[in-house]
């Protein structure tokens, strides 16, 4: 396997890997936590470097996996003892982690490769040259190994309790009923994505990681209303944005987990400008509708209730307080749908309109 | 420390150092307490992360590396990520949290790209983009401090001036409106601030960490006292206390980032606060639960 | 229709009002007088618009179609006669600030801009305060109070806005029997001295005790009138559809076994 290859192949496990977990963790309002955890495990894996004499996987992921955790218990216990607000909560605890953390590399580690520029935005790049040597046999790229191995892990959680992680997102109260732990279910998930968050650290960095968990998951978000699509979706555009961030930043010379970043920006961008069920076009198109047909029942509505003859395009705007080129598009519209009709200046209801009235009256009762 | 202090005074880099952090940590404190108050602390954050691509982009149209220029790129590029933050949250079904997530995470990728594409282009003048990430006090020079000292200063005034305002409009922005107040007007005032305490703090602590330093001192603060101007004047000696410390401890030893020693001396505040402040504090509560304890097996069963 | 002089005496009047969230109508067409001196109630099942109605009086919400009058012109032109009770839910009480500020508050619109309250609006906080039984209370940072006593802080801080027409939105949720009486008494001391009340109300039961006038609404107005013409069986069952199954057989007496319509509702 050449280097573009093993660059590729890291680049696609950490955006699946990141992918498959970012998909709770955006249904489930937890983004700033992820932020939070991938700032966090810093001084994790630098007390991990110090245990271990030096970089060890099994020590660094143990490391950040408990800092991870350590991070969730600080917030959620910052916050249960009403002092301080959750948003600030997480503002309190990852900063100072990562301080620390930062503090402790440059305090003891400054000669070594260890240092804070690499864990903000790590470099894929040298991901080849970063090899898995167990009893002198070289298994190829640590990097890519333990992000593939992390995906196949993520994966077979998700398969292996997708029922219960279902319901306890979308309902904590019926999964407590049933007997699935939220609250285990929610220290799972914060394990996995601690884990996750070391393995495709050194590949893309902290802040980048939150990117690839956050991002493609918010992009699918935006495109189905099925959990499972919705997995598969989020880790199809982390992929797509690996890959296309990967030949762009070749292209022109830059960082390349930075490339993936803004790939997958602007995947999340297209999606929110353009889905077709919840994209703004769409959303706008739809309610610029909806408010006609809303503005021509309004209209049949008030010019029964006014059960007066006829009223003037004059006193019909004054009293709905419209403009009168709104007012004459929607007279257009009703008039099309011979609910109205329009002699000389004065607007009336036609028989249709009468039946339409009663019709809008009825649907309104009961509310809801 | 008698030395610290004369350098502090003498020293043109330690004074400007001092200077500078000391501003960010006061300007930081009073504009984060409206932040953590409207429940806005990760704002902040977002902004902050934000800054990056701003400060870059300024480098790369004008060539300069003055304050003030990649201030404005900062600022600019801030205010470009609070909209899109707003518009998502209002207009999509994205979570106002995840909405931060993205924004702050797309920013900054974009600013490590712009990073990089500078440094690669080989600009001689680059040097030193990248201390926007942590900090470097050191690196702080007067005319540096002045412009902070302009910015922050008239930042501070807004507040001031606006203090009844910007008060009723973090309590009960309903009722503000329902008495006049342009709510939406002084909504974009506030957040304009807040993005100068940001960007005043960049080249000090960094984009990675400032947000903690709107936080930080505010929930400290909040701790000592029920009055909202005790805690603007607390928060902003908080912050400032912090801001010096830090950078102090950072220019004084060798090869420590500023942003990180900043940080964790607003960390010991905050802790401090939390636990040992009257009233508020937790280790009264402690205390008073295990006296009551007490009191209740002393009595007797019943 | 109102001739404009009839319109200018009356403290509030809505002509065809609609307003919509997300294209789907909370008022739907409502048109609604509301006379001078009165006590009166909105009331209506959940998700009628009660509440809405009130806050696009107060130009608090966009409006789809039609006008708002206080007094014959808009409300931006008298904003200084009115006065609003918001949901005490709807702020975070563990803000740093104490009861008499609260109440200043109220003051802020008259003193206009950056000018800060004085020994002037200080006293005149405290004259209120005193009037809801809260005076002792002038000190406490404002999470300290129970959530009646929150309710009579807001009640101050109304009128402390010395306004002729108060809005109050639901001033007796959650709060204890002699708040409520308090509140009440209040209102009606308001009521003497010529003052119209708007009031979002929840209990059914208690509407004929303390109102005079009482507005049924649910996305329109089913009834709107002196209590004892319109809070009639019939006009309830129309207001709440079929969900309203323990009707009172007493309505208009006060005294009648009238089930809160909230727990009904839903």
């Amino acid at each position: 396997m050449n280097a573009e290859q093993t660059i590729l192949l890291t680049g696609v496990f950490a955006a699946s890997s990141c992918a498959l977990v970012g998909s709770f963790l955006v249904l489930r309002k937890m983004a700033m936590m992820a932020d939070a955890i991938s700032h966090a495990i810093l001084p994790g894996l630098v007390l991990a470097y110090f245990l271990a004499n030096g970089p060890n996987l099994v020590f660094g992921v143990l490391g950040a996996s408990l800092a991870g955790l350590t991070t969730v218990f600080l917030v959620e216990g910052l916050q249960r003892t009403g002092r301080v607000k959750s948003d600030a909560a997480i503002g309190i605890v990852f900063p100072a982690l990562f301080a620390l953390g930062t503090f402790m590399i440059s305090r003891y580690f400054a000669n070594v490769h260890l240092d804070a520029d690499a864990v903000l935005f790590g470099e894929i790049a040298f991901a080849p040259f970063d090899r898995l040597i167990v009893a002198g046999v070289d298994y190829g790229s640590q990097p890519m190994i333990v992000l593939g191995a992390i995906t196949v892990l993520n994966l077979a959680l998700i398969l292996f309790f997708y029922k219960e992680l279902k319901v306890a997102t979308f309902d904590p109260g019926l999964a407590a009923a049933i007997g699935f732990s939220p609250v285990m279910l929610h220290y799972g998930l914060m394990t996995a994505v601690s884990m996750t968050t070391v393995g495709a650290f050194s590949a893309v960095g902290a802040i980048l990681v939150v990117a690839l968990m956050i991002v493609p998951a918010a992009t699918a978000y935006l495109l189905t209303d099925r959990l499972a699509l919705m997995i598969g979706l989020s880790v199809g555009s982390g992929v797509v944005s690996a890959v296309s961030g990967y030949y762009l930043a070749v292209l022109i010379d830059v960082s390349i987990s930075g490339m993936m970043t803004v790939t997958a920006g602007a995947l999340f961008g297209l999606a929110a400008l353009f889905s077709p069920s919840h994209g703004l076009v769409a959303r706008a198109i739809r309610r610029s509708k909806l408010r006609e047909r809303f503005a021509a029942d309004l209209l049949v509505m008030h010019l029964s209730h006014h059960r007066t003859a006829a009223e003037t395009f004059d006193s019909l705007a004054a009293e709905l307080n419209w403009s009168p080129s709104w007012l004459e598009r929607v007279v257009n519209r009703s008039t099309q749908e011979d609910t109205i009709q329009v002699e000389s200046e004065a607007v009336r209801l036609t028989d249709n309109g009468r039946l339409a009235a009663d019709r809008i009256a009825a649907s309104l009762e009961p509310a809801r | 420390m008698l030395d610290l202090l004369h350098d502090v005074i003498f020293d043109y880099t330690l004074r400007n150092v001092a200077l500078g952090s000391a501003l960010l940590g006061i300007v930081g404190g009073v504009l984060g307490s409206f932040a953590v108050l409207r429940r806005q602390g990760l704002l902040g954050d977002a902004l902050a992360h934000t800054a990056l691509p701003g400060i870059c982009l300024a480098f790369m149209l004008t060539g300069l590396r003055t304050p003030l220029v990649l201030m404005a790129g900062a600022a600019i590029t801030g205010w470009i990520g609070t909209l899109i933050i707003i518009k998502v949250v209002q207009d999509t079904r994205i979570s106002e949290d995840s909405a931060l997530g993205i924004v702050l995470s797309v920013f900054f990728g974009i600013g490590i790209v712009l990073l990089t594409y500078i440094q690669q282009s080989n600009n001689a003048n680059q040097a030193g983009l990248d201390r926007y990430l942590f900090g470097q006090a050191a690196t702080l020079v007067q005319s540096h401090v002045i412009t902070m000292a302009v910015l922050g200063g008239a930042a501070l005034l807004c507040v001031a001036l606006l203090f009844k305002e910007f008060k009723l409009l973090s309590f009960d922005p309903e009722f503000a409106a329902s008495i006049g107040f342009p709510v939406g007007k002084l909504n974009v005032l506030l957040t304009s601030l807040i993005v100068i305490a940001v960007v005043i703090g960049l080249q000090t602590v960094g984009v990675v960490l400032m947000a903690a330093m709107l936080v930080g001192p505010a929930a400290a603060a909040r701790q000592w006292t029920n009055r909202l101007s005790v805690m603007l004047g607390l928060a902003a000696l908080f912050g400032a206390a912090a801001g010096v410390s830090g950078a102090m401890i950072s220019v004084t030893a060798s090869r420590l980032p500023t942003g990180p020693m900043v940080i964790l001396c607003m960390t010991a505040i905050v802790i401090v606060s939390l636990l040992f402040a009257p009233e508020r504090g937790l280790v009264w509560d402690a205390v008073r639960q295990r006296s009551s304890r007490r009191r209740i097996l002393q009595g007797g069963p019943g | 229709m109102d001739s404009e002089e009839a319109l200018d005496r009356l403290p509030v009047a809505v002509r065809d009002l609609t307003v919509a969230y997300r294209d789907t109508p909370v008022l739907w067409d409502v048109d609604v007088s509301m006379p001078e001196g009165k006590m009166i109630a909105i009331v209506g099942p959940n998700g009628a618009g009660k509440s809405t109605l009130i806050k696009s009086i107060l130009n608090l919400v966009p409006l789809t179609s039609g006008n708002v009058t206080i007094y014959g012109k808009t409300y931006k032109a008298q904003r200084s006669m009115v006065g609003y009770v918001p949901q005490r839910g709807s702020v975070d009480w563990d803000f740093p600030t104490t009861t008499l500020d609260v109440v200043q508050m109220g003051m802020y619109g008259k003193l206009g801009w950056i000018r800060r309250p004085g020994k002037r609006e200080r006293d005149v906080a405290l004259e209120c305060l005193e009037k809801v039984g809260m005076a002792s209370y002038a000190n406490r940072q404002i999470s300290q109070l129970s959530g009646g006593q929150q309710q009579r802080v807001f009640l101050a801080r109304a009128l402390a806005q010395d306004a002729q027409i108060y809005f109050m939105d639901e001033p007796f949720a959650g709060v204890d029997a002699t708040t409520e009486r308090a509140i009440v008494d209040i209102m009606r001391e308001l009521r003497e001295s010529g003052k119209t009340l708007v009031v979002v109300h929840h209990n059914l039961e208690t509407v004929p005790e303390y109102f005079d006038w009482v507005i049924l609404l649910n996305v329109r107005v089913i009834a709107s009138g002196p209590v004892e013409e319109v809070f009639t069986r019939e006009a309830i069952q129309k207001a709440y559809g079929g969900r309203m199954t323990f009707l009172p057989d007493s309505v208009g007496e006060p005294s009648g076994p009238l089930r809160r319509a909230e727990s009904l509702g839903d």
